[in-house]
């Protein structure tokens, strides 16, 4: 030790006791014991809040979620008006982002088809974590042959592809709406949700708090709804938020296909695959739908990828 | 190893058969009678009807019709299809242009993916990283077809590179364009993979061992960090070929490509149910097949893995 570090120059001679406020137990002292520890939830909120992607995840999904209840607060116009004498205008003080070759302002058509997008794409997650969900979380605490049962028709439905699975069904049922389209998404797009559940159902029913509430003689279904699930849900939830997103590429990508949404509705997917002809002439068509569908897509990943990190202590960075 | 292989295959079974009854339920039955929707408004004769519905089983039980399809998928005698015409040959003539893309869109995920996960994993947190992870988050959340159509913009009406429309028999070099589309979302995904592996692989114990014995940079990415990170990759990518296979749907049918896709989509809009079920279980067979392929070579590549009788 250098001889001039110490502020306090200790004498020799007698037995020298540290003062109190430089020992490590001071640490010790100061942790609180009359609080309880933070919940796993509140954890990750607590880590939530500091995360620069959480929050504009979170910014740009209010947004997106507010363009979808009130549309007409950013666009006067009637996204359901052609008017074929103003087709094909570039961008202009009327209509910002130009008018398509039926003369429907763009602008219009994009914040109106938010609506679409967020309604389909929240109802086919709400559809397909609820099949996935219960299936998944039946499987994992039941086990034995119904597990096998359960696994195999997992196997089977997601050995058929979404959007495959969703263009047979879709041209067969005749003219869309938004209900048979989410009805058909959620049907297609469960398996993930449900391998996810019962993963994590498994290795929650295994661990002490469950084997004692069951020895208590808690009824095997007040223990799976009180305390299996309740432990079991968060990764479902991460899985549920992605799916969001994945739901209005699939919406998307079928009205592209021409077997979605019939044609006189708003949606992205219909107005991204109209520009399709007028590439060259009016690219603004696509642009506006396509970077709406994007951002809206991205944000919802992004907060995925945000609550992942949040609730898996693990991955976090030491 | 035999065991696994052949517990895997029993496996595989019952999810081949669920997965053609539901195709085939799906594709003949969805919205009333086949044949009636074959003949349209105009009125069909009763013979005709009758000699349709015995040419393709369809005076039988339901079950009894799946089986005999599924007979003449094992004996590879498809038949005709609703418009007469062999279905063996239709998807022969479709195959080899989809294979093409698929493997242009593998090479182009597996060398940019693995190379930017590499460059993002050993510099995580730095500039680069962030641009090729934000790079990657938009290549997810951009639809396929938006890709292609941006694509379409960009190479083919701006800069004038790339044929907008490929049309019949593409050369590879016409299939660079939808190739690199159709790879766009795995090559994101391929590049997240390998950038979190090499980033935990990175501080593990031997790759320090290997830098404090002296050993370059060079060398101990090579030989210690990305041998051991690439499993994972790997995995994705083989199970990646049978999702590209049903991907092709949309890219061939942005780019106008003759192939599987174009095929599967024009049946399913003029409702071949031959067609459409023998499409499908082909793809449901490469499905499978690649994800067996993927669980063998995870044992091969990592040999703390093995595989239980």
């Amino acid at each position: 030790m250098p001889s001039d570090a110490p502020a306090t120059r200790r004498p020799r001679s007698e037995h020298w006791v540290a003062p109190l406020e430089e020992t490590p137990l001071q640490a010790v002292d100061a942790a609180d014991t009359t609080s309880t520890p933070r919940s796993l939830w509140g954890d990750a909120l607590h880590n939530l809040v500091r995360n620069p992607v959480f929050l504009i995840s979170a910014l740009l999904i209010l947004f997106v979620l507010f363009v979808a209840a009130f549309p007409s607060v950013f666009t006067s116009q009637d996204p359901r008006y052609g008017d074929l004498s103003i087709a094909n205008q570039p961008p202009g003080p009327d209509h910002p982002f130009g008018t398509s070759r039926q003369g429907y302002d763009i602008m219009a058509r994009t914040f109106w088809g938010a609506r679409t997008s967020v309604v389909i794409g929240f109802f086919a997650m709400l559809g397909s974590t609820l099949i996935g969900g219960v299936m998944g979380a039946l499987a994992g605490y039941i086990g034995g042959w119904f597990d096998e049962v359960i696994s195999r028709v997992t196997d089977i439905f997601f050995a058929v592809p979404l959007i495959l699975g969703a263009i047979v069904v879709s041209t067969r049922l005749g003219e869309m709406n938004l209900w048979t389209v989410i009805a058909v998404l959620s049907v297609f797009g469960w398996t993930n949700v449900a391998r996810i559940m019962r993963g994590s159902v498994i290795s929650t029913k295994s661990q002490d708090f469950v084997v004692s509430s069951t020895a208590l003689g808690a009824s095997r279904i007040s223990v799976l709804l009180k305390h299996v699930v309740p432990n079991a849900i968060a990764p479902v939830i991460v899985t549920a938020t992605v799916n969001l997103g994945v739901f209005i590429v699939a919406e998307a990508t079928l009205s592209f296909l021409g077997v979605g949404l019939p044609t006189s509705s708003v949606s992205w997917g219909g107005d991204i695959s109209a520009a399709r002809d007028a590439l060259r002439t009016q690219p603004s068509m696509l642009f506006y739908p396509s970077l709406a569908l994007a951002v809206t897509v991205l944000s919802f990943i992004m907060l995925g990828d945000a609550v992942r990190d949040a609730l898996d202590p693990k991955a976090r960075k030491r | 190893m035999i065991w696994y292989i052949g517990r895997r295959l029993l496996q595989m079974i019952p999810v081949f058969l669920g997965a053609t009854l539901i195709v085939y339920l799906m594709a003949f039955y969805t919205s009333g009678d086949p044949i009636l929707a074959l003949a349209g408004d105009k009125p069909i004769s009763p013979a005709v009807e009758q000699q349709l519905r015995e040419q393709y089983n369809l005076d039988q039980p339901v079950l009894v019709q799946w089986l005999l399809y599924l007979r003449s998928v094992l004996t590879f005698d498809l038949g005709v299809g609703f418009n007469g015409r062999p279905i063996w040959d239709q998807i022969a003539a479709a195959f080899p242009t989809t294979m093409r893309l698929a493997i242009i869109a593998v090479v182009v995920e597996t060398i940019f993916g693995v190379v930017a996960g590499v460059i993002s994993g050993l510099r995580k947190g730095k500039l680069i990283d962030t641009t090729l992870l934000m790079l990657s988050l938009l290549l997810i959340a951009t639809p396929t077809f938006v890709l292609g159509f941006l694509a379409q913009f960009v190479f083919g009406l701006q800069l004038g590179i790339s044929p907008i429309n490929v049309g019949r028999d593409p050369s590879w070099v016409n299939l660079m364009l939808p190739g690199f589309v159709l790879g766009g979302v795995s090559f994101a995904y391929v590049l997240r993979l390998t950038r979190t592996s090499i980033a935990e692989t990175a501080s593990a114990d031997h790759v320090r061992t290997a830098t404090a014995k002296g050993l370059s940079r060079g060398g101990v990415v090579g030989k210690h960090i990305l041998r051991n990170s690439l499993i994972p990759v790997v995995t994705f990518i083989g199970a990646d070929l049978g999702a590209l296979m049903g991907g092709a749907i949309v890219t061939e049918r942005v780019f106008n490509i003759p192939g599987i896709g174009t095929l599967l989509f024009s049946s399913i809009t003029a409702g071949e149910a031959p067609m459409i079920v023998s499409l499908v279980t082909l793809l449901v067979i490469i499905f499978l097949l690649s994800n067996l392929v993927v669980d063998l070579l995870y044992g091969l590549l990592d040999p703390r893995i093995r595989y239980a009788k």
